[in-house]
């Protein structure tokens, strides 16, 4: 049997669970086992339900008196009882805050190894994964042992496939047995998202800024440019860590990951951990007084000169446009 | 206060990895160390919070003789000792990295210091593995609470924010406890010029850590390779400010903005 932890808010499965579930899918049809799912929260039978399209058998549903917020630890204690009555072989979530947080958990409950962000897992004999490293960066081979295998999928690497014959989902509650410690740590509270804000990680257009754009005060330029094109401001870790803009506007390893239609990066050079943070983007518009900039070789447009001609000029055009 | 603060030296890469002829590291021969982005905050969390409550921090780290660098810059910025669990250079995985951690506190609890706080980041840029902090926890007894981007300490309480779908998961758990934090819950600042002459006179507290015992513990490394990379060809639209129309007609074909 293969378990898969499958996140779900309101009775919807999150789609970046959905991958792993694919991806569990596909080991549990190799092996010619059964996959089965554990679910949390209020929803969770009905999001259970869902899961068959992808191939689950059977879900369980984890039920507790004291069990009314996210609590990682209890989360990750059931995940581990649910390993001990049922002997997985192999346990996947998906590399969320979550995932991650509650297979962690679960492997140093068990005492086994647990393997972050795999991109590609190759049972066998000699169990091997491909897992990243530096945000996906550099990619690392590596044996993974144990009883049992805790996995999580790196997310957005796995693309989203229903079973080829759909199951019925045998849906079962499960009360694991919490201790107090188990409980210490959970969700107090919750604070909603600013409402009306383009979001980074979903903005259909981001204009990022990097060293390039050389103070806090030149980021008007690239504001005025996003405005125009209902988008948001990125920018690059030089440019948070010299405080000129918050880190929440980072993009990058350590910042958000963005999948815009467009990125138009002004002044950023393009190292490592900002790629990862933006290489999701459909197409990159580099602005950039230089040819050689590393960021070139990801590009599709380029604009080669100074941003603060350059980025002017092209909101000046949209409004030349827009006013005839 | 007592702030243990757990951090990773790391190289500084640039805009390309080059890999070592066996592929199993980094070619670092050209490039700088540093402490991983998260573990740099979490430095700075601790002074700010010594500052704010009085105490004294402790940074430490599991690495070669050359992490004394890594060690030295937080004390640059004001941790008040610093702890090396030296190694040969070679990778520890993070259920050996966790074990030797908790050993050493383990020590220093039979030595008589004893933490208020455990700091961690949320994980490290290199290696990526998202559990020390937590596998350090478990086996000490103590709560743990990950990804946070705002932590306040009142009357022994910890109160933390993680981002969550846009806005934020709040947690509190009473102190001891460990906290992974990242990047963005603080600005680290800048040493000054007495700060690193003091940390430079400072001593470094060295340990031998058990190595992991024979036998995989966690993920074992085989080797390491860069990722297929699609390079398509740019298209440069111009030169200087005379390149806007072309940049606006790219933005209509694509479905940006409406011809």
């Amino acid at each position: 049997m293969i378990l898969v932890l499958v996140e779900q808010d309101g009775g919807q499965p999150s789609r970046s669970s959905l991958e792993a579930v694919t991806a569990a899918r596909r080991l549990a049809v190799a092996a010619g086992v059964p996959l089965e799912a554990v679910l949390f929260g209020a929803g969770a039978s009905g999001a259970a339900a869902a899961l068959g399209a992808y191939g689950v058998s059977s879900a369980h549903v984890v039920e507790h008196a004291r069990l009314d917020a996210y609590a990682p630890a209890a989360w990750g204690r059931s995940v581990a009882e649910l390993v001990k009555a049922g002997s997985p072989s192999i346990v996947v979530a998906v590399g969320s805050d979550r995932g991650q947080e509650v297979l962690a958990y679960a492997a140093a409950m068990l005492d086994a190894p647990m393997a972050a962000n795999c991109v590609e897992v190759r049972p066998g004999e000699l169990f091997e994964v491909v897992r990243q490293r530096w945000g996906g960066s550099l990619l690392e081979e590596a044996r993974l042992d144990g009883p049992v295998r805790l996995l999580t999928i790196a997310e957005h690497a796995t693309q989203l496939e229903e079973a080829a014959a759909p199951s019925v989902v045998a849906v079962a509650p499960f009360t694991p047995t919490l201790s107090d410690a188990d409980l210490r740590v959970r969700v107090v509270a919750r604070v909603a998202p600013e409402a009306g804000k383009v979001s980074l990680a979903d903005a259909r257009v981001v204009v990022g800024g990097g060293r390039g754009v050389g103070g806090s005060e030149a980021f008007g330029e690239l504001e005025e440019l996003a405005a125009l094109l209902h988008g948001a401001v990125g920018v690059s870790r030089v440019v948070t860590s010299a405080g000129w803009r918050p880190h929440s506007q980072q993009v990058g390893q350590t910042g958000t990951r963005i999948a815009p239609d467009i990125y138009i990066a002004c002044g950023i050079s393009g190292a490592i951990q900002h790629i990862v943070g933006c290489k999701a983007a459909k197409a990159i518009l580099v602005i950039n007084t230089d040819r050689e900039a590393p960021i070139m070789s990801r590009a599709a447009y380029a604009v080669i000169g100074d941003l603060h001609t350059v980025v002017p000029a092209i909101s000046a055009e949209i409004r030349r446009r827009q006013a005839s | 206060m007592n702030v243990l603060v757990c951090v990773k030296r790391v190289p500084e890469t640039g805009g390309r990895v080059t890999l070592t002829a066996d592929a199993r590291d980094i070619d670092t021969r050209y490039l700088g160390f540093t402490v991983s982005p998260h573990e740099e905050c979490a430095a700075e969390e601790a002074v700010r919070l010594i500052e704010a409550n009085g105490g004294s921090s402790t940074v430490l780290t599991l690495g070669p003789e050359a992490a004394s660098d890594q060690l030295r810059a937080a004390m640059a910025i004001g941790i008040d000792r610093a702890i090396l669990l030296e190694t040969d250079g070679q990778d520890w995985d993070p259920v050996a990295t966790a074990a030797a951690i908790v050993a050493a506190i383990q020590a220093e609890a039979a030595a008589g210091v004893s933490y208020d706080l455990l700091l961690f980041g949320n994980e490290a840029a290199d290696s990526g593995d998202f559990q020390v902090g937590i596998r350090v926890a478990l086996a000490l007894g103590l709560p743990c609470i990950s990804g946070v981007k705002s932590l306040e300490i009142n009357d022994g309480v910890a109160t933390a924010r993680r981002e969550a779908g846009g806005g934020w998961d709040v947690f509190e758990v009473p102190l001891p406890a460990v906290v992974a934090v990242r990047e963005g819950i603080n600005l680290p600042r800048y040493p000054s010029v007495p700060g690193r002459l003091r940390a430079k006179k400072k001593e470094i507290e060295r340990i031998v850590p058990t190595a992991p015992a024979a036998g995989l513990t966690g993920p074992a490394k085989i080797r390491l390779r860069l990722p297929a990379e699609t390079e398509g060809r740019v298209e440069v639209l111009g030169t200087g400010a005379e390149a806007a129309p072309a940049v606006v007609d790219v933005l209509v074909r694509i479905g940006i903005l409406s011809a």
